[in-house]
């Protein structure tokens, strides 16, 4: 049983700033994570390794700085760890991205064939849920999104069943490996490696790809050329016209002031008036 | 990797020759077991919105299995203001599947290639538009906010939010068609539908064998329908958020919404303290909401918060800080005590429905 886990680096998020003045992303000092989905995908992959053996391989096109968030996976008890890294991939859209790493999943697989490709639903920075199927498509793999359990896996036939979260309900899907699971958020708990594993992660030799290594020829089908999508500007939202009318009377006591704002609701918005004895029928 | 790279302003981008014959707005209309999510039907108000500006037809692209009332979603679509449908009926396309949908959408663009398509932001839609925009090597702008056409180019420039919601970016698809976005279920605002509006259905005959296809559906279990809140369809939506203090506190905001028949929202911090279920957080990583009443007790309108509820009808904001950004985008604000304010409102709005039933 041999799985790649994709993941990604990301901002921690929660830490970025936007200068006030010039709308410029503020960088400095926000800590790198990796992308809290991925944790999910990686978790379910070791857990089949418990589970039937085999190997995890996690990987990862970013920049070199990306080599920390591998070596936490290897310490969590990953295998073995792959940084897809080139001046040639950055800019890359999600076209470009899954180009890369389906490339570089390719490249694995002469060495060890690949039972189950596994990502994370979306990033917390990007946040297009669009690289999993990507990569599914080019690699020919059947895709399986929103993977909430994996039920069972029976290697003879090689058939995997799984259930999958769909629009108003569980479908459970049955089929062949390989292929390509986006992990649902919820679905594991993340384990804490074990002491083996942290020395293990500290020692191991980190795999490094550039773009030939990762098998592309042509310069053109990744990074910023191989991206149909263009960024444009970016820029604030916009502010409302108009502030909130703010609702005043001479005493501000409660009662006063909630009536004063039912009058001019109602008196500004009949049909809302009617739409609330309606509902709370 | 992650930037979005800044770009000489290129001047003239020509489009691929491959694409000069493709002309006409999609959307596809998302129906599963017969039940058209309603994210389609905002989507084709919008793409009536782009068709019109291009002065090109609308499309909905409808696929399902053969029967009436696969067809009868056609006849939906013209309400909402497509001008024909691309009908594509098969016995594989009962359940939904990436691989068979996969494969008849794409054939349908190749065949009668769109230069603009849309999709929901739902869990079809991404699973979908993911594959296809790769399958045809062409842009995809993710959970857009906008779409307009850019008068010179006559692009489609597509808004998203970017960082946890707190800027903005345009994306263009310029050198590939079609140029395809999908925005997420009430973003954008439910057209009012017209019967009287009919359009022409054209038939697709697919050569899928289900042979062929790989992933099989063993079983459906739909979810079960009253323990789930529905925020993102509700009329009225009540929302407290860290002004509460403690979670006693937060039974005001039941308590109001009881009496209005109103579902409770929340903001991020109350379902990380795990005062209600994450399917009450509106926002950016929660739910988008368009209710016809949305009341913000104790919350300040963080950026993330507001993309959540901004296409509200009348936001009203109870805050005890009068500088609070919530006041920046609400339509009515009480400057006070959430504690003291919403129990009167509940009292308040009691005795106006109690009167209103009264009188008949
Ligand atoms: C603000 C902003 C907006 C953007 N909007 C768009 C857009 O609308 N359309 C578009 O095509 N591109 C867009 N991009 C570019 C896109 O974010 C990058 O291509 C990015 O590298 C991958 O997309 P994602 O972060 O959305 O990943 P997602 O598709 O959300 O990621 C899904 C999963 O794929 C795996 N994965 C993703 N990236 C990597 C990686 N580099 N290495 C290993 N595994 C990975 C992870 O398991 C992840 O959980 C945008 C970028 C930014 C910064
Ligand atoms: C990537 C990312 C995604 C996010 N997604 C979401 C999301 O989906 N939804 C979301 O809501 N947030 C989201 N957030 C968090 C968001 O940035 C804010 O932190 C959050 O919305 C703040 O919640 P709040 O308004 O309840 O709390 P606070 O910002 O702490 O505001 C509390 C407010 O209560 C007022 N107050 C205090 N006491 C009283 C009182 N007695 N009476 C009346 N008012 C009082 C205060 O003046 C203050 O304005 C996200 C953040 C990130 C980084």
């Amino acid at each position: 049983m041999h799985s790649v886990v994709c993941i990604k680096q990301v901002p921690d998020s929660a830490q970025i700033r936007v200068h006030p003045v010039t709308n410029t992303i503020m960088r400095q000092g926000v800590p790198a994570i990796i992308n809290p989905y991925d944790l999910f995908a990686l978790e379910e992959a070791l857990r089949l390794k418990d589970r039937f053996g085999g190997t995890v391989t996690v990987i990862t096109m970013g920049p070199p700085m990306a080599e920390v968030a591998l070596r936490k996976c290897l310490s969590f008890g990953a295998d073995d760890a792959i940084l897809v890294s080139d001046r040639a991939f950055a800019g890359a859209d999600t076209l470009a991205t899954s180009y890369a790493l389906a490339a570089a999943i390719g490249k694995i697989r002469e060495n060890m064939p690949v039972d189950l490709i596994f990502t994370g639903k979306q990033t917390i920075d990007g946040d297009t849920a669009q690289v999993g199927p990507g990569i599914a498509r080019r690699l020919d793999y059947q895709l399986l999104t929103y993977v909430s359990a994996i039920r069972e896996i029976d290697h003879e036939k090689r058939e995997i069943l799984v259930e999958r979260r769909a629009e108003g309900g569980v479908q459970v899907l049955k089929t062949k490996l390989p292929c390509l699971i986006t992990m649902l958020e919820g679905t594991n708990e993340m384990r804490y490696g074990d002491m083996d594993d942290m020395f293990r992660a500290a020692r191991h030799p980190l795999k490094q790809w550039d773009r030939l290594a990762a098998g592309i020829e042509d310069p053109n089908v990744v990074g910023l050329k191989g991206s149909p999508t263009v960024v444009g500007k970016v820029f604030a939202p916009k502010p409302r016209s108009q502030r909130a009318e703010i609702i005043e009377t001479v005493d501000n006591d409660p009662k006063n002031l909630v009536v004063t704002l039912l009058a001019k609701v109602f008196t500004q918005h009949p049909k809302l008036e009617r739409e609330i004895e309606r509902l709370a029928k | 990797m992650n930037e979005p790279v800044k770009k000489p302003a290129r001047k003239k981008v020509e489009l691929d020759p491959r694409f000069v014959n493709y002309k006409h707005v999609w959307v596809f209309i998302e129906a599963e077991r017969g039940v058209v999510h309603p994210v389609s039907w905002e989507l084709l108000g919008e793409g009536r919105k782009l068709a019109d500006a291009l002065g090109v037809e609308l499309a909905g692209v409808v696929m399902g299995p053969p029967g009436e009332r696969t067809r009868q979603i056609c006849g939906e679509a013209f309400h909402y203001g497509a001008d024909l449908c691309y009908l594509a009926q098969d016995e594989v396309l009962r359940d939904y599947r990436n691989e068979p949908y996969t494969r008849a959408l794409t054939e349908l663009v190749d065949t009668y290639q769109p230069e603009i398509m849309l999709l929901g932001a739902s869990t079809l839609g991404r699973d979908l538009a993911g594959s296809v925009a790769t399958t045809l090597a062409t842009g995809l702008v993710a959970d857009c906010t906008e779409l307009v056409i850019e008068a010179d180019s006559r692009n489609l420039a597509s808004t998203r939010p970017t960082f946890g919601g707190s800027l903005l970016c345009t994306i263009m698809t310029q050198r590939h068609r079609p140029q395809m976005a999908t925005v997420r279920p009430r973003v954008m605002a439910m057209p009012d539908a017209d019967t009287a509006r009919s359009g022409r259905i054209v038939e697709h005959k697919l050569a899928i064998i289900e042979s062929s296809i790989i992933t099989k559906v063993l079983e459906f279990i739909p979810d079960a329908q009253q323990d789930k809140p529905q925020l993102a369809f509700a009329d009225i939506i009540v929302s407290g958020g860290r002004g509460f203090k403690k979670q006693e506190n937060f039974q005001l905001v039941w308590d109001l919404a009881k009496v209005l028949g109103a579902e409770v929202g929340a903001s991020r911090p109350i379902v990380q303290a795990g005062w209600v279920e994450l399917d009450r957080q509106v926002g950016q990583s929660g739910k988008t909401v368009r209710p016809k009443l949305y009341i913000a007790a104790g919350i300040s309108g963080a950026i993330q918060h507001r993309v959540g509820m901004d296409g509200s009808d009348v936001i009203i904001a109870i805050n005890n800080d009068p500088n609070a950004p919530i006041f920046d985008f609400a339509h009515y604000g009480i400057v006070g005590n959430a504690m003291q304010i919403l129990p009167a409102l509940t009292e308040a709005f009691r005795a106006q429905i109690a009167l209103a039933r009264r009188a008949g």
